[in-house]
């Protein structure tokens, strides 16, 4: 007896406990909750008559851009074939959730933030070789680029990426060595000083080296580092997603101003069919589907509302007005030789983001 | 049906016996069966997983095991870790018996509630934990920002690491204590009061011997899950390289970049750690018990 009544009032005092905590937890961070897919893949393996059920796993910042583009995709879809499909959605760093596909997450499609994690896929046996030219535009349906996101007023009057390795400018960045976005950070960075110093990769060193001593905090990931700038108030400029900065403008219009450095690099995400997973859930045709309607007008605009450029150089022209078109875009095929190359000199153990880091 | 089932597994039994002796002609019988379905459930859960870590190594050379674990960079993350974890540890340590004293020996309003509260590092996802901490504590925060006012920052560097193992290891040191000093007869206490002892006498003499096993037992558990922390600990953590990153943190790098091999090795001095901490703490008290028992 005396044992019953003491758990009931330790499950209840753990209840308020917890609703209070949750309390403070949501009101500070807004909403974190996604869903995650993993054992969900499971239930798409045999699907009912009429409904079909595709996972699209994705990286962070794609969150608000799925859940609407999954609701005329599935209108379209129904209208073509009559069929319902239910989209399961993932999303965490870009490197992680392709390692989770590796590792057994039945995903049917992947839209990326890295060729180099969908490369990876195709390493690992699930992607068929040539999957970059399946789709238009090598695949990214939408691209984006790196800009600044400062704080009302731009109180540290940043410009460009000068302004942003001066001695007491704090930044926020994600890390490299986890983060898809990260990377395209670095590189954007790297591209600047680049052209800036010519080539000497001596002086491109160091620039990125100030840079770097400048970053207070590190987060694992893109979503992450927006929190930390955003939510927690660190730093005085946030190396962002041109996406992930006006989702942030738009939530705190009256806190932050995007600023357009004058070099970037052009991000473009990729999108794949995950070959061995549809075929082994007989989703191919929707899959592909899924994938290819990103490119319709209908879709390109939705990406456009959600600050991505669209790859279609009229739709983006009429966004003329929301992107800065007028900043240089380098790419990294062109720049850097493509992302094996670029992985291998910059980020893998020992490379050069380490040795910035070295004493 | 004991019978039959103590001579069925005879010939397992005397194996067994020559491993684990046990008293001849216990009263409790099914000892066979409980022994196989606990080295069975042990084996799955525990000692497979972690010999796969052995077996992921076995590849390849001691010498690129050793250049990775030796990596300046990786070596600096242990440093952030056991230090932090040491820390945590030993204000836990304190902390926790504290707590346990006032939950076992008051009555004071809301005591059930704060019970429960204990309680609350185990159940709580650590990601939520981790991100409700640092916006606690950053110097924007609401706990944070009186700290700022006096220069100390907290989240984003190793005082928050601290911070967020001491969160989610208080709870295995109060509720190691916890049941010795219910168990401790405070007429001891009383007796050696009567008997003319201080009150920081009684303390080190009467009750602190009861309870330092238990507080060993705690502290232990508390270093070892504040090394393995990772999900609060990134989001409170810089996460910046050779001062506050922590060793699960490069282990999440490395496997981002598919570097099994590399995360792997790590994993294993990790593991080593741990066993070693563990192994320590618990030779610690079989001398603390072995001068209590005289």
């Amino acid at each position: 007896m005396k044992n019953k009544s003491s758990l009931w009032k330790k499950i209840a005092a753990l209840t308020v406990a917890l609703t209070s905590v949750l309390g403070v937890f949501t009101g500070c961070a807004g909403n974190q909750s996604s869903p995650s897919a993993g054992s969900d893949a499971e239930s798409a393996a045999k699907p009912a008559a009429g409904t079909v059920s595709i996972t699209n796993v994705s990286y962070d910042p794609t969150r608000e851009l799925y859940e609407q583009y999954n609701q005329i995709f599935q209108k379209y879809w129904e209208k073509e074939k009559g069929q319902k499909v239910e989209i399961t959605q993932s999303h965490g760093g870009s490197g992680k959730q392709a390692r989770s596909v590796l590792e057994g997450n039945e995903a049917d499609v992947v839209t990326l933030a890295l060729e180099g994690d969908v490369d990876e896929l195709q390493k690992g046996g699930l992607i068929d070789d040539g999957w970059v030219d399946e789709f238009p535009k090598s695949s990214s349906p939408y691209t984006s680029t790196i800009v600044f996101l400062v704080r009302k007023g731009n109180p540290k009057n940043i410009k460009d990426w000068d302004d942003v390795v001066k001695p007491g400018v704090e930044v926020i960045t994600p890390d490299p060595k986890s983060s898809g976005g990260a990377r395209w950070n670095f590189l954007a960075a790297w591209a600047y000083a680049d052209k800036k110093f010519g080539g000497d990769e001596a002086k491109d060193k160091e620039f990125l080296k100030s840079l770097y001593s400048n970053v207070t905090v590190l987060d694992s990931g893109a979503r992450g580092a927006t929190t930390t700038f955003v939510e927690n108030g660190q730093g005085d400029v946030l190396l962002a997603w041109e996406n992930e900065a006006y989702l942030s403008k738009k939530e705190h219009p009256d806190d932050f101003e995007i600023v357009t450095p004058s070099l970037s690099i052009l991000a473009q995400p990729s999108v794949a069919v995950v070959d061995a997973n549809v075929k082994k859930h007989g989703t191919e045709e929707v899959a592909k589907a899924y994938l290819e309607y990103l490119y319709s007008d209908e879709a390109q605009r939705l990406e456009a509302k959600n600050f991505y450029r669209p790859s279609d150089p009229d739709i983006l022209k009429e966004f003329g007005g929301t992107f800065n078109l007028n900043v240089k875009l380098v790419n990294i095929d062109d720049d850097f030789g493509g992302w094996n190359k670029a992985t291998e000199k910059f980020f893998a153990d020992g490379a050069i983001f380490d040795q910035i880091y070295k004493k | 049906m004991a019978l039959s089932q103590a001579a069925g597994h005879k010939g397992a039994d005397s194996r067994l016996k020559k491993f684990f002796p046990v008293r001849k002609g216990t009263v409790i019988p099914g000892f066979g069966l409980s022994m196989g379905v606990t080295v069975t459930m042990l084996s799955l859960i525990v000692l497979i997983p972690l010999f796969s870590v052995f077996l992921t190594l076995s590849g390849s050379t001691f010498s690129d095991f050793w250049r990775v674990v030796t990596d300046k960079q990786t070596v600096a993350t242990y440093r952030v870790s056991l230090s932090c974890a040491a820390i945590a540890a030993v204000v836990n340590a304190f902390f926790g018996i504290l707590l346990a004293w006032i939950l076992t020996r008051y009555q004071f309003p809301l005591r059930r509630v704060l019970d429960g509260l204990i309680e609350l590092p185990f159940a709580l996802p650590t990601s939520v934990a981790g991100i409700s901490l640092t916006t606690m504590y950053s110097d924007k925060g609401w706990i944070g920002r009186w700290f700022d006012r006096i220069g100390v920052k907290i989240s984003y560097t190793t005082t928050g690491i601290v911070i967020a193992m001491i969160f989610i290891g208080i709870p295995f040191v109060v509720r190691s204590i916890q049941p010795v000093l219910e168990k401790l007869n405070p007429q001891y206490e009383e007796a050696a009061l009567t008997l003319g002892a201080s009150r920081s006498r009684i303390f080190r003499k009467v009750v602190l011997p009861e309870i330092l096993p238990a507080a060993l037992t705690g502290f232990g558990l508390a270093f070892a899950r504040g090394i393995g922390e990772y999900g609060s600990v990134v989001f409170i953590a810089g996460n910046i390289p050779y001062q506050t990153q922590i060793t699960p943190l490069i282990i999440m790098n490395k496997l981002e970049q598919f570097n099994y091999f590399a995360a792997t090795s790590i994993a294993l001095v990790m593991v080593v750690f741990a066993f070693l901490l563990l192994f320590g703490i618990n030779s610690l008290q079989a001398r603390i018990n072995k001068i209590a028992r005289g």
